[in-house]
């Protein structure tokens, strides 16, 4: 069973390919043992159903979680923070899971209860990827669910963010209860508008006209107090700051229609337009609801402390224990384990340091540090476990500093649309029309003043104005939903058909981590040679092993003896009788003076030193393509956290003219976008990771590319989903088309205008007129942006 | 005639009552999520003997 060559068996629990095939259980193969254990807990419960629901569901186990690493949930303030209700019999607390992703984890997730009886309930909110769970305080504690969670594959991801501000996950339910209160005021206000309407006020029953008036009149009330009151909250706040924004004439379209109405029904003198009115306002809400779609489960506004542990492991007295890291103080002792994140800017005490600064500097190799040397916060040990001292607080670290940069402090300064700028002409001119209409009768019938001018300002509103952007916004984002780009909402889209220039940022974004160029160097490789390469190299989980063993992906399965790993520097082995040595130049030569190089890896088989991997960066499919497509019509830069190694490659790639800039810190990169909107361009910035935030913050539309939508990716405007890379251009240009969509239904709408204004300037706006105009107008807009949206997108993007 | 006034009466009684109905459903949560109900309601009920589905399934 040792080496069977040609057949792979897939993980039975996570689909991984199979490297070791002794792993069973059941007749099952598995990748791992992680994977094997959750199998063996499953199926000691009762719950395979677990895999007859979908194929492969579960995550795969390969890293561990570190035993005692949610031991800070036993800590009475944590466990304040992260309970929503308590009392002496229960507690409810919800997780977010990110690993959530088929029913299967629904199913299993839910069935949490028959693992153990502590539990009681569980429930799965699974677009927000949260789980909600209801246990027994007694017989369970927070920190047994986490760890329940976590042995079954889904590990919850408990941030500092969850511990500073208590939120508790509410559901913006206003929004549907004004929508569903204006669209049964509005279906009740028509159709006892009806007699209106097919006798044209010539009623035979004058106490009918009268009753039919006065029940519209209480029907409105809700949609005129409560349904519209978003629109003067908005309209009231622009014209504070002296900006006349599109709610503005909306809400002023309301009011005096809402006040002739009043006056025509009390003095009998005719029946209003209340239909109108709640008609507006019922569409308009339908619009708003469109177009503020939400993708629950990504997050968008993600800052450092999403990252960050809740607690870290600080060493007194020769006593571990875990504190808050909010409570850490300088001169703390504390211990990293592998793969934690290290909170604070400190002092390397003890073990060895292999840091991954690829999420602050974009840097993708680990670095290594030694004794005496200052670890920023924020990288991520990678090996063994470290000990180290505090010099800085969490709030002073280098990374967090980024944070205090004023481009976070301007909370949420909304760009200004095209939409407002329009709008605030048409508002004038409305104006003027109004005016002149009043003038106008002023001059031949004095009686009919207020009637025009009124008439003119309810027909005209800019409604179907409203409507065309929004309903071409929201069909938009549904669009580039569909084709896994997320954007935050529909301003975005404007601020990335308006760009002129596109910034890269290099490591994650335009390249992928997980899959680099290895290229060998020195002497020809024999076939049984790379198998025994690979043989030990498959033996860690070390980035730059995984892209070897990926690299020669060899089907032979040969043992390894006296394996040794050294963290930091390399591993060595036994493979058919031969000493392998591989990792940096120092490790494998023995000679101590070689500065260790990033990307090489060296190999000694025996005493002979064979040669080195190189392992590059490969960059995301499609990336020539995109630049080609790019460059063409916008100015391109990168800016990078990585050295300039690849700087050759790059250039040839993206031209003489484009800048690109190295060795950038998450500040440079912020200073650089500054600068470009300093001279007038307008950026849209394309990064990946935290050294990004800033720059993606100050840019104009700052999109994440991410291989895992779900991943936390920092604040942002859009989430690009990495497999839809070298699409970018086309979704430009589609934001591109988007524009001229609004403006054409904007023309159809003006035609309407002017067929109602020609009604109204003379007066004669009749409810019936009205009622027939304003629906149809809505409608045939509607219908026109949503359709004209969707087949542009299917000639742009298929 | 004064049916008209008895029926638009009872009609918006019933009307009223859909009303309320659906802000209590919003009320209740019925709105937070609509997606993974849908996927709970096609989930079987719990197999009976669990040793024996675990080896048979595959």
């Amino acid at each position: 069973m040792a080496a069977i060559i040609g057949t792979t068996y897939k993980c039975y629990h996570c689909g991984e390919e199979c490297k070791d095939q002794n792993l069973y259980h059941n007749d099952k193969h598995f990748c791992c043992e992680g994977c094997k254990l959750v199998f063996g807990i499953l199926d000691q419960n009762g719950l395979c159903e677990y895999y007859d629901l979908s194929r492969n569901p579960g995550i795969t186990q390969k890293i561990k979680v570190r035993e005692g690493k949610f031991s800070y949930l036993d800590d009475r303030q944590v466990i304040n923070k992260l309970v929503h209700f308590t009392d002496n019999e229960q507690s409810r607390v919800t997780f977010y899971l990110p690993q959530i992703h088929c029913s299967s984890c629904i199913w299993l997730l839910e069935n949490l209860h028959k693992l153990d009886a502590g539990i009681i309930q569980s429930r799965v909110n699974f677009q927000r990827k949260e789980i909600t769970i209801i246990f027994h305080v007694d017989r369970f504690s927070l920190r047994k669910v986490a760890e329940q969670l976590t042995q079954i594959g889904y590990e919850p991801h408990i941030s500092l963010n969850d511990i500073e501000d208590k939120k508790i996950t509410t559901y913006d339910r206003s929004r549907i209860f004004k929508l569903g209160l204006a669209g049964f005021c509005f279906g009740n206000i028509m159709m006892l508008s009806f007699p209106e309407y097919f006798s044209y006020g010539n009623y035979t029953d004058k106490g009918m006209k009268e009753f039919f008036g006065y029940l519209n009149l209480f029907l409105s009330l809700p949609v005129f107090f409560y349904s519209a009151s978003e629109f003067y909250i908005s309209a009231w706040k622009s014209l504070k700051q002296k900006f006349l924004n599109i709610d503005a004439p909306i809400a002023l379209a309301v009011i005096i229609t809402f006040a002739r109405s009043i006056y025509e029904i009390i003095s009998g003198t005719g029946a209003g337009y209340l239909d109108s009115m709640s008609g507006i306002v019922f569409f308009m809400l339908i619009g708003r609801f469109f177009q503020d779609k939400s993708y629950q489960s990504l997050s968008f506004e993600r800052d450092y402390k999403s990252y960050f542990p809740i607690s870290v492991t600080v060493k007194k007295n020769g006593i571990e224990e875990n504190i808050p890291v909010s409570q850490l103080k300088v001169g703390n002792r504390i211990v990293i384990h592998n793969n934690e994140l290290i909170p604070a800017d400190s002092i390397l005490f003890y073990g060895k340091a292999a840091i991954d600064y690829s999420f602050v500097t974009g840097e993708s190799v680990p670095i290594e540090k030694t004794l005496g040397e200052i670890v920023y916060a924020g990288g991520k040990q990678l090996g063994g476990t470290l000990e180290m001292e505090v010099v800085k607080e969490v709030s002073q670290s280098y990374l967090t500093q980024l944070w205090n940069d004023e481009t976070f402090d301007r909370s949420s300064e909304k760009k200004i649309s095209f939409i407002h700028e329009l709008s605030r002409k048409f508002t004038w001119i409305l104006f003027a029309i109004a005016a002149s209409a009043g003038l106008y009768w002023y001059v031949n019938e004095p009686s009919k003043i207020l009637n025009a001018i009124t008439s003119v300002l309810i027909v005209a509103c800019p409604c179907a104005l409203l409507l065309s952007a929004t309903f071409t916004n929201g069909n938009m984002l549904r669009i580039f939903g569909n084709h896994k780009f997320y954007i935050k909402n529909a301003s975005v889209i404007e601020s990335i058909a308006d760009a002129d220039t596109i910034v890269f940022d290099k490591t994650g974004t335009i390249t992928q981590n997980n899959n680099a160029l290895v290229t060998w160097e020195g002497s020809e490789l024999s076939s049984s040679q790379k198998d025994q390469i690979f043989a030990l190299v498959r033996q860690s989980t070390h980035p730059s092993s995984l892209a070897i063993s990926y690299h020669l992906s060899s089907g032979v399965q040969l043992p390894v003896s006296h394996f040794k790993h050294f963290i930091g520097e390399g591993m060595e082995g036994i493979v058919e009788g031969k000493h392998i040595r591989i990792g940096s130049p120092s490790f494998v030569t023995g000679i101590k003076e070689h500065a260790p190089v990033a990307g090489k890896v060296y190999v000694r088989i025996d005493d002979k030193l064979t040669g080195h991997f190189i392992i590059q960066n490969e960059y995301r499919k499609g990336f020539e393509e995109l630049i080609k497509q790019l460059s063409e019509r916008y100015r391109l830069a990168l800016v990078s956290g990585d050295n300039s190694a690849e700087q050759k490659r790059l250039i040839q790639l993206l031209g003489t003219e484009s800048t690109i800039l190295f060795d950038q810190s998450p500040e440079n990169k912020l200073q650089f976008i500054e600068q470009l909107q300093k001279n007038g361009h307008k950026v849209v910035m394309i990064g990946d990771g935290l050294n990004d935030a800033g720059a993606l913050k100050k840019s104009d539309a700052g999109i994440v590319v991410s291989d895992n939508i779900n991943n936390f990716s920092p604040a942002c405007d859009a989430i690009l989903d990495g497999t839809m890379f070298s699409r970018l251009g086309s979704f430009f240009e589609y934001a591109k088309a988007g524009k001229k969509i609004i403006i054409g239904s904007f023309i159809i709408s003006i035609i309407y205008n002017i067929i109602g204004l020609t009604f109204a300037v003379q007066g004669t706006l009749s409810p019936v007129i009205a009622a027939i105009l304003m629906p149809i107008s809505s409608i045939s807009i509607v219908a026109f942006t949503t359709g004209v949206s969707t087949l542009v997108a299917k000639k742009i993007m298929i | 005639m004064s049916a008209i006034f008895l029926l638009v009466g009872v009609s918006l009684t019933v009307a009223a009552g859909f009303l309320v109905a659906f802000i209590w459903s919003v009320k209740n949560g019925q709105y937070d999520d609509n997606y993974t109900p849908s996927i709970r309601m096609l989930f079987d009920d719990p197999v009976k003997n669990p040793d024996q589905s675990a080896n048979t399934k595959k």
